[in-house]
């Protein structure tokens, strides 16, 4: 037996990849090469040995400030760019490759000359602001000063009606100059400022006029015809142009006061026609003017701009790979004589020659005179978890590490899952033609992958790419359960020849009632499509489906209990484990293992016999076995109570030689001797592990007859999913269909289409995958699986690239 | 509804409170503080910071950086935050949330009239204005010529507008005048505030009154040591201090009759939570009694922490990063002057 098991071939997903703590011992010269160099290579994880440094106090925190400087230029031009509506290209040109250096150097020219370009556009923006006000002033203002004055001995009612009526005005202006001319209003002692204020601002603004002169004043307002862009924030904003008419010089300097106060900008009217008509030709000309030099200055701009974006990108992936280089240098210490940078780290077996290779590489390319030592060094840590896994397992990976990490080599369920996590799904999602549109779907995904996986997706296509072969697998297998079941959108197929059965009369209506007759041999494949609708449907389908969840559901626990063994067996014999209570535990495992296996298949496998022998012969046999109940009631006291004792008899053995404690633990000590001191020395506490293991039999015991029981889940759900599919189907295309309505018939479809779009092909997918999770989480992998690892995470630049976008 | 609150607070404050808590979290810890006071130039601070909550506010500031640039980012954090809970919450919550604002609003509008009255331009004023203090008009108040007009112009549309009942005058403003506007202002502010807390019941009563009476009773003291050897009369300045807290009535009866330091330090050794803050303190010495009653705040600000279901966790929590503001700005300060021996004369460490 155990010869067989050790002659398995080894599987390369079932346990996590062979890890390495080394030591890199790295000139100081070539340091900086070769850690972007393994970079590159992405196959070591860097132990940070200054976690009690803060981070300005480590060494190359200068160089990491710069490396921060720098992406901040880089993402004041992605914002400029963006403001100026070009696009960055996506592509990289392939220029020059600069050093950081020239890098920083170009990057602060850019950013002066586009600061300076900046504040000059904002000044000509600020002066052609206030030309175009003035602009629209003269002419917004020049009407109301026509109005008011025509109207000047007028009611002061009716100059109010003026403020509502002033657009007629404007447009009859020019028929009432005549009139105006002869009356200037400053012998009424009437005067007025006239300026344009943000529409926002408007309401308050005329309130605290009005507060401030007591009401003694005439306030008159007009849209502006065009938007403003503020300079700043390049944004438009909406402008109210107003003219207040007042009397008295305080309150002239009060009005002066408030419109400072509310950023009104204020602008002279000369109440002189012609004058006015001169100034606005004036003002015109040299808008002109400064339109051309205002668009020459964005042309200029633009074009920096878009030269920076052509790099931008290459920029910016360069500066986030230096700063990533030099946070890991951070990581590094010095060694005594400061002309070697030590650092520690993690590495899997197999990428030891290609760090070697990268190393040797480093140090010939940097011209260093000495090459970097790297050597193996023994840890106390547990080493990270690296499984190496492909676009095809990796999903499945990512289900199981949503729950926990695998411990260091641990049996990795991942490698059932990709079979039995879709398979599970789908004896809850049995239905060929819903499987068909899955099918499509993933299908769709798979075609597209190439092109996908380059772009960025929302949070939700993010998730169903990702699990796109898993998508694959699922609906593979509902079309499978799905003609087992004959289920195609609830309608039955007699794809597989004819049905057996038929009914007893020819209106058949006693099918319900009374059942249907068997004329000849048994449908080939799956369920009979004859009893759809038949007296024999529902119990038939139910105590299918029901006998097969146990049966998986007992097979899959089973297995779960023999993975345990695996992994004690795997811990219990290596030699390079490093903590001895941890190969204590897992031996103690084994000694587990019979007991377990005999409790639950006494038990739900004999259920599983039963089950098996009735389909096949036919025969009831009886249900409770009193052998197999004896077995089981003997293997709970056998499960609590040897391994304990089992334990402490190890224990006793393994530390009989030592009775002198080891005293010297000193760092010195452990470089000198790694093999011998460095396991952690823990108390063997026997009552402790006496309540555990307590614990974990009642655990055990309970948790069989509960785990066995969730696996009706499975029933559940897929009853659950034919019974909806029938409902939409019987109750509303059908029902539709009866009539002889082309609206009916079009509302009863579309309400088909959509309920099993959205109820049963997103909604049910979600809770068959919800509970084919939580089948794979508790209740197969609680039997074995610790998950309390963690990952590893190598310093790669490809991650790091990852990460930012 | 005292002890209830446990039932119905979920319903509209649950969500808001948990925000706040979670804010609370990002408040820098005593180690983020150490190592702030290591640094040696503005941009390890900046350095450091941006490893904190206030990381975004930081990172896109230009290198050679200022202590009013950090201040400002710091500050400009707060207010999104503070913007953020007041745009989530719902009444009473928003009204409690719109008092703690209140004494920025009176500082700000002192400070504008002030000044004016010394020619300052008002852009340059409006800058230095606590942005959670702003209102629509501000800037308006530089038309004001005295009190009165400084109400019907500007404050009758804003708040504070009730405050000010008691300090209408007609009479121009001076240094003088201000200064105890300010003051009476903030006395009706503080009442105010307590009667509300206090008509919300429950814990946020309880938990508020605390804090506030703590506020009041210091506001009583700084006055009457600010008064000291000025024109204001005994009774005016009786008339400045704050109808409730732990020295009200007797102890303002005594501190309105102070005439100097050591006489105030008579008062309130007589209360036994001010015991411990002026022993503290050597005789005659004023200079640290501000950081002394910075450090019982804070102390009390984070007790309010320690209970749940009730509003006094935001009023805590606001003071507790302005707090913080405070001491970025102190420990800024101190670096970007290569005072560094100071760095500990004024940091109040929150936690």
């Amino acid at each position: 037996m155990d010869r067989f098991i050790d002659d398995l071939p080894p599987m390369d997903l079932m346990r996590s990849e062979k890890m390495m703590f080394v030591q890199l011992i790295i000139p100081v010269e070539s340091a900086q090469r070769a850690v972007s160099y393994l970079g590159e290579l992405g196959l070591l994880q860097f132990r940070d040995l200054n976690s009690d440094k803060s981070p300005f106090q480590r060494t190359f925190v200068n160089q990491v400030k710069r490396c921060g400087e720098m992406s901040r230029k880089l993402r004041f031009f992605k914002e400029q760019i963006n403001k100026a509506g070009l696009q960055s290209s996506v592509h990289p040109v392939s220029g020059p490759d600069l050093d950081l250096e020239e890098l920083e150097i170009q990057l602060a020219e850019h950013e002066h000359e586009l600061i300076e370009t900046n504040s000059n556009s904002e000044k000509l923006r600020q002066t052609y602001n206030e030309l175009l006000e003035f602009k629209m002033v003269l002419q917004k203002a020049g009407g109301f000063l026509v109005s008011s004055n025509g109207h000047a001995v007028a009611e002061e009612t009716e100059l109010s009606e003026n403020v509502y009526s002033m657009n007629d005005y404007a447009d009859t202006a020019s028929l009432l100059e005549q009139d105006i001319r002869a009356g200037p209003s400053n012998q009424s002692g009437l005067r007025f400022i006239s300026g344009i204020i943000c529409k926002s601002k408007v309401l308050r603004f005329e309130r605290m006029l009005f507060r401030a002169t007591r009401g003694n004043m005439l306030f008159n307002q007009a849209p502006a015809d065009e938007e403003i862009m503020d300079p700043v924030t390049a944004e438009m904003v909406e402008k109210t142009i107003f003219v207040v008419f007042f009397s008295g010089e305080q309150a002239r300097t009060k009005i002066l006061k408030i419109c400072e106060a509310f950023g009104a900008n204020c602008y002279p009217v000369s109440e002189d026609l012609t004058k006015q008509r001169q100034i606005i030709r004036e003002v015109l000309s040299r808008l002109s003017e400064l339109e051309a030099t205002l668009d020459a200055g964005i042309r200029h701009r633009n074009k920096a701009l878009t030269s920076i974006g052509f790099h931008l990108t290459k920029w910016m992936n360069m500066v986030r790979r230096e700063k990533a280089v030099y946070d890991t240098l951070n990581m590094l210490n010095f060694d005594v004589t400061k002309k070697c940078l030590v650092g520690e780290g993690w590495c899997p077996i197999f990428a030891k020659a290609q760090i070697q290779e990268v190393l040797q590489r480093a140090t010939f390319d940097s011209n260093s005179q000495v090459g970097t030592i790297f050597h193996v060094m023994d840890s106390m840590e547990s080493p990270p978890t690296y499984f190496r896994t492909n676009r095809f397992t990796n999903a499945f990976q990512e289900i199981v590490d949503a729950y926990g990490v695998a411990r260091y080599q641990e049996a990795n369920p991942a490698v059932y899952a990709v079979i039995t996590f879709p398979f599970l799904f789908a004896v809850m999602f049995g239905d060929w033609g819903h499987g068909i549109c899955l099918l499509l779907g993933a299908l769709v995904l798979i075609a597209q992958e190439r092109k996908l996986s380059n772009q960025k997706l929302g949070s939700f296509m993010e998730m169903l790419f990702g699990g796109r072969y898993v998508l694959l697998l699922m609906s593979l297998f509902s079309i499978y359960c799905g003609l087992i079941y004959n289920e195609f959108f609830s309608v039955p197929f007699h794809i597989f020849g004819g049905s057996a059965y038929r009914c007893r009369d020819t209106t058949c209506s006693d099918a319900y009632t009374a059942g249907l007759v068997k004329y000849r041999e048994p449908y080939p494949f799956g369920v009979d499509p004859s009893w759809r609708g038949s007296r024999s449907e529902l119990p038939f389908l139910n105590s299918l489906k029901m006998k097969m969840s146990i049966l998986l559901g007992v097979t899959q626990m089973n297995l779960g209990i023999i993975l345990s063994y695996f992994d004690a067996r795997f811990f219990g014999s290596s030699l390079d484990i490093r903590q001895e209570s941890e190969v204590i535990l897992y031996l103690g495992a084994r000694y587990q293992f019979v007991p377990q296996l005999i409790f639950l298949n006494s038990l739900f496998g004999y259920l599983s016999l039963l089950i098996i022998i009735k389909w096949c012969t036919g025969s009831q046999a009886d249900l409770y076995h009193i052998l197999l109940l004896l077995l089981a009631t003997v293997a709970v006291p056998w499960m609590l109570f040897p391994k304990p004792f089992i334990l402490r008899k190890l224990h006793t053995e393994r530390f009989q030689g030592r009775t002198y404690g080891i005293l010297g633990t000193s760092e010195m000590d452990l470089e000198v001797e790694p093999d011998s001191a460095r396991q952690h020395h823990e108390d063997f506490n026997f009552s402790e592990i006496f309540v555990h293991q307590m614990i974990h039999s009642i655990e055990f015991v309970l948790g069989a007859v509960s785990n066995t029981a969730s696996y009706l889940r499975l029933w559940a759900l897929s009853l659950a999913h034919s019974e909806l599919s029938t409902v939409f189907y019987e109750k509303v295309l059908l029902l539709a269909w009866g009539y002889d309505n082309l609206v009916i018939r079009l509302v009863g479809l579309a309400v088909f289409a959509f309920a099993t779009a959205f109820i049963l092909l997103m909604m049910e997918t979600l809770s068959a995958f919800l509970h084919a999770l939580r089948l794979h989480w508790v209740e197969f992998q609680n039997k074995f699986y610790h998950g309390d690892g963690y990952k590893f995470r190598p310093f790669s630049f490809a991650l790091i690239n990852d990460e930012e976008d | 509804m005292y002890g209830f609150e446990a039932m119905t607070f979920n319903i509209h404050g649950g969500y808001l409170e948990a925000i706040v808590r979670g804010y609370r979290a990002g408040l820098l810890t005593a180690a983020d503080y150490n190592n702030l006071c290591q640094c040696e130039t503005l941009d390890d601070i900046k350095m450091h910071l941006s490893a904190t909550e206030y990381g975004p506010y930081l990172q896109n500031e230009p290198s050679p950086l200022h202590t009013t640039t950090i201040v400002e980012k710091c500050t400009l954090k707060l207010v999104d935050e503070y913007k953020h809970m007041l745009c989530q919450a719902t009444e009473p919550l928003s009204t409690f949330l719109e008092y703690i604002t209140y004494g920025h609003m009176i500082d700000n509008v002192v400070l504008i009239v002030t000044g004016t009255l010394h020619e300052r331009d008002v852009q340059e004023l409006l800058e230095k204005c606590h942005p959670l203090g702003m209102f629509d008009s501000i800037a308006t108040l530089a038309v004001a010529q005295n009190m009165r007009e400084l109400y019907r112009l500007v404050l009758v549309d804003t708040p504070l507008a009730p405050y000010f009942s008691e300090c209408i005058t007609s009479e121009d403003l001076d240094d003088m005048n201000i200064e105890i506007m300010r003051n009476t202002l903030y006395k009706a502010y503080l009442e105010d505030f307590y009667k509300f807390c206090q008509k919300l019941g429950g814990a946020t009563a309880e938990i508020m009154s605390d804090l506030l009476a703590f506020e009041a009773d210091r506001r009583a003291v700084n006055i009457t040591i600010n008064s000291i050897g000025t024109e204001l009369t005994r009774d005016d300045r009786r008339k400045l201090y704050s109808n409730f807290g732990l020295l009200y009535p007797y102890g303002h009866e005594e501190l309105a009759v102070c005439e100097d330091i050591d006489q105030v330090r008579g008062v309130m050794e007589k209360y036994p939570p001010y015991q411990s803050i002026f022993s503290k303190l050597s005789y005659g010495e004023s200079q640290m009694l501000d950081k002394a009653f910075y450090e019982e705040e804070v102390k009390r600000l984070c007790l309010a922490f320690e209970q749940q279901f009730h509003y006094g966790v935001f009023f805590a929590y606001m003071r507790l990063r302005e707090q913080e503001i405070r001491n970025l700005m102190w420990i800024s300060e101190c670096v970007a002057q290569n005072q560094k021996s100071r760095v500990h004369d004024s940091v109040v460490f929150i936690f």
